[in-house]
């Protein structure tokens, strides 16, 4: 099996005639933390959506361990194993945290259909979920209604609901975004956590989290790619000092 | 919901005939059940219809016109019925479920004027009259539903009234059952956060047609009843004025609560005859306490109750 996970050649689109992502090229390496950073609107988001087919690309291509998958769908990407989060936090809010896992847990069971059975049928799933939920930190508000969580707690449910699917390749759209230190650290260990024997590729606005998470960084800038290699390597190239660290640590 | 509060309610609806007129009572069920199905599409798939009377009133034309040409028998009426639906269900669903919101609602209104119009013009529906003197038959060929009973000076058709809630009891089980189900639980996923549930591997498309069957083909079952019970399929039950009362039903008991849309149902089926001599000012009364309810009552009758005593009803 190749070394890449994930890889796009040329990868472009247009929205009404705004590139908003133009001949993006990028290399995802099977086990590595790697993140995607550039300013706002720089068009993160949108390769995010690219990659999992929430928006059609304009033109390029997308492999996923080298097969294509430019025209497969949405839900059918997850079946492949790429499981993404949201920039907004993507829970099912009234929904409990344990029902929330079981949700991704519950299309395994191939009963996903069945309107005919009654819903305690997924209580054999409980097990599982409470294991997740035990490993994000979350097993003590395994019955409350998700609204009630606080926003990092539920971005840490996400994490779990995700992990109930054993996705190869976890994409995350800033996952620490409007949190807390505290969170923000909670996160960023929870995510070395889980990285382990997965890949993840990570929009992230936070560069101490990104050093201290990310093995790769690419840089994206108006949609194109800027620069790439690790942290070190990126931040010390100038048009990146000058295209987006300059601003950040300004 | 508690199961002494179900078997309460089973008790009533097995006393009600001898306490009010069976044919009003039987009018409150199959308005009920329909009110729930169309509950069932927009308290838990999250989408609005506004041609469910196309269902409701083109199960009635296929029950009536089978049970009367072809000599079916109830059961099997109703089920043809049910089946009808389900099928006009699928195609309607097919053409619309991707689209979103108020278009969703447009396509599937543009739709039921199409029955509403093969309806009235159609050789065998009979025109503006409907298809009147639908006979009630023998249930498995051997039970008359016509038949009327004398107890206690008033005459009672008790046998099409058991049958018309024995059909409901099992209409609204299966909804209940599929709003807590694996299916069920997918459902409210698809509803509370639609990417999300596409991005755990969920595709929505296929839920939501499968919902929107489901309640289709319910929708026929109350309509194929309705049309035993008063022995007529009309325009009226076919008219966009139908899809439009069952939404209103709805919101006034409560959207999304298992027993709002009965309550709903109940109370407009009760107004409209309680004030029949009022005229064309039922409407306007209806529409008056539809706005106070509305505006009293945000989540319905029954979601405010819910939310007071913090139960799920
Ligand atoms: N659905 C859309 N329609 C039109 N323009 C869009 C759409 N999504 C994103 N864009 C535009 O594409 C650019 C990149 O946006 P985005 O990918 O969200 O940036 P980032 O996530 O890097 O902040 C922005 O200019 C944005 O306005
Ligand atoms: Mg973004």
């Amino acid at each position: 099996m190749s070394d890449f996970i994930l890889e796009t050649k040329n990868l472009t689109k247009e929205f009404k005639g705004f590139a908003a992502v133009t001949d993006v090229n990028l290399r995802v390496r099977r086990g590595y933390i790697h993140a995607l950073i550039g300013p706002n609107g720089a068009g993160k988001t949108t390769v995010f959506n690219l990659l999992t087919k929430f928006h059609t690309p304009t033109s390029g291509t997308i492999s996923f361990n080298g097969v294509d998958i430019t025209r497969e769908r949405a839900a059918d990407i997850a079946l492949r194993g790429v499981v993404r989060s949201f920039q907004i936090s993507a829970v099912f809010p009234h929904l409990t945290p344990l029902e929330n896992v079981r949700v991704a847990l519950q299309r395994k069971l191939g009963t996903a259909y069945h309107f005919w059975k009654p819903a305690s049928t997924l209580h054999r799933l409980n097990d599982r979920a409470m294991e997740l939920l035990d490993a994000v930190g979350l097993s003590d508000a395994a019955g409350v209604p998700t609204v009630e969580l606080s926003y990092g707690r539920k971005r840490a449910l996400e994490i779990a609901t995700t992990l109930a699917l054993e996705p190869e390749l976890i994409l995350l759209d800033e996952p620490t975004q409007g949190m807390g230190a505290e969170d923000v650290g909670r996160i960023t260990a929870l995510v070395k956590r889980v990285s382990t024997g997965r890949t993840i590729l990570m929009v992230e606005h936070n560069l101490k989290v990104v050093s201290t998470l990310a093995g790769r960084v690419t840089v994206l800038q108006r949609g194109a790619i800027l620069a790439e290699g690790s942290y070190d390597e990126v931040s010390g190239d100038p048009r990146v000092m000058e295209a987006y660290m300059g601003s950040a640590h300004a | 919901m508690n199961r002494y509060i179900w078997l309460i309610l089973f008790a009533l609806g097995l006393a009600a005939p001898f306490a009010v007129y069976p044919v009003f009572l039987m009018k409150l069920l199959c308005f009920g059940l329909f009110a729930c199905t169309f509950n069932l599409l927009l308290g838990y798939a999250g989408l609005l219809s506004f041609g469910h009377a196309a269902f409701f009133g083109g199960a009635a034309y296929v029950t009536g016109y089978l049970v009367k040409n072809s000599g079916l028998t109830p059961e099997l009426g109703v089920l043809a019925g049910t089946l009808c639906a389900g099928i006009l269900g699928f195609v309607f669903g097919s053409l619309a479920i991707r689209r979103q919101g108020i278009y969703f609602a447009m396509i599937t209104l543009a739709l039921a004027q199409i029955v509403y119009f093969v309806a009235l013009k159609a050789p065998f529906t009979g025109g503006e009259d409907g298809l009147q003197d639908i006979p009630r038959g023998m249930l498995f060929g051997v039970i008359d539903l016509g038949k009327v009973y004398a107890v206690g000076g008033k005459s009672l058709e008790l046998n099409l009234y058991y049958f018309v809630f024995a059909v409901f009891c099992l209409g609204f089980w299966l909804i209940c059952r599929t709003i807590n189900s694996p299916f069920g639980q997918v459902l409210k996923a698809i509803r509370e956060n639609e990417p999300r549930a596409v991005s755990l591997g969920y595709r929505v498309e296929r839920f939501k047609l499968m919902a929107f069957v489901i309640s289709a083909a319910l929708a026929g079952t109350a309509g194929a009843t309705k049309a035993l019970v008063f022995q007529l399929a009309s325009l009226t039950d076919a008219n966009w004025h139908t899809s439009g009362e069952v939404v209103l039903m709805t919101l006034l008991g409560g959207l999304g609560t298992i027993l709002g849309p009965l309550v709903g149902a109940f109370t407009v089926v009760t107004l409209h005859s309680e004030l029949s001599s009022a005229g064309s000012w039922v409407t306007v009364i209806i529409g008056f306490t539809f706005v106070v309810c509305v505006l009293l009552f945000r989540r319905g009758v029954v979601g405010e109750l819910a939310r007071l005593l913090k139960k799920s009803l």
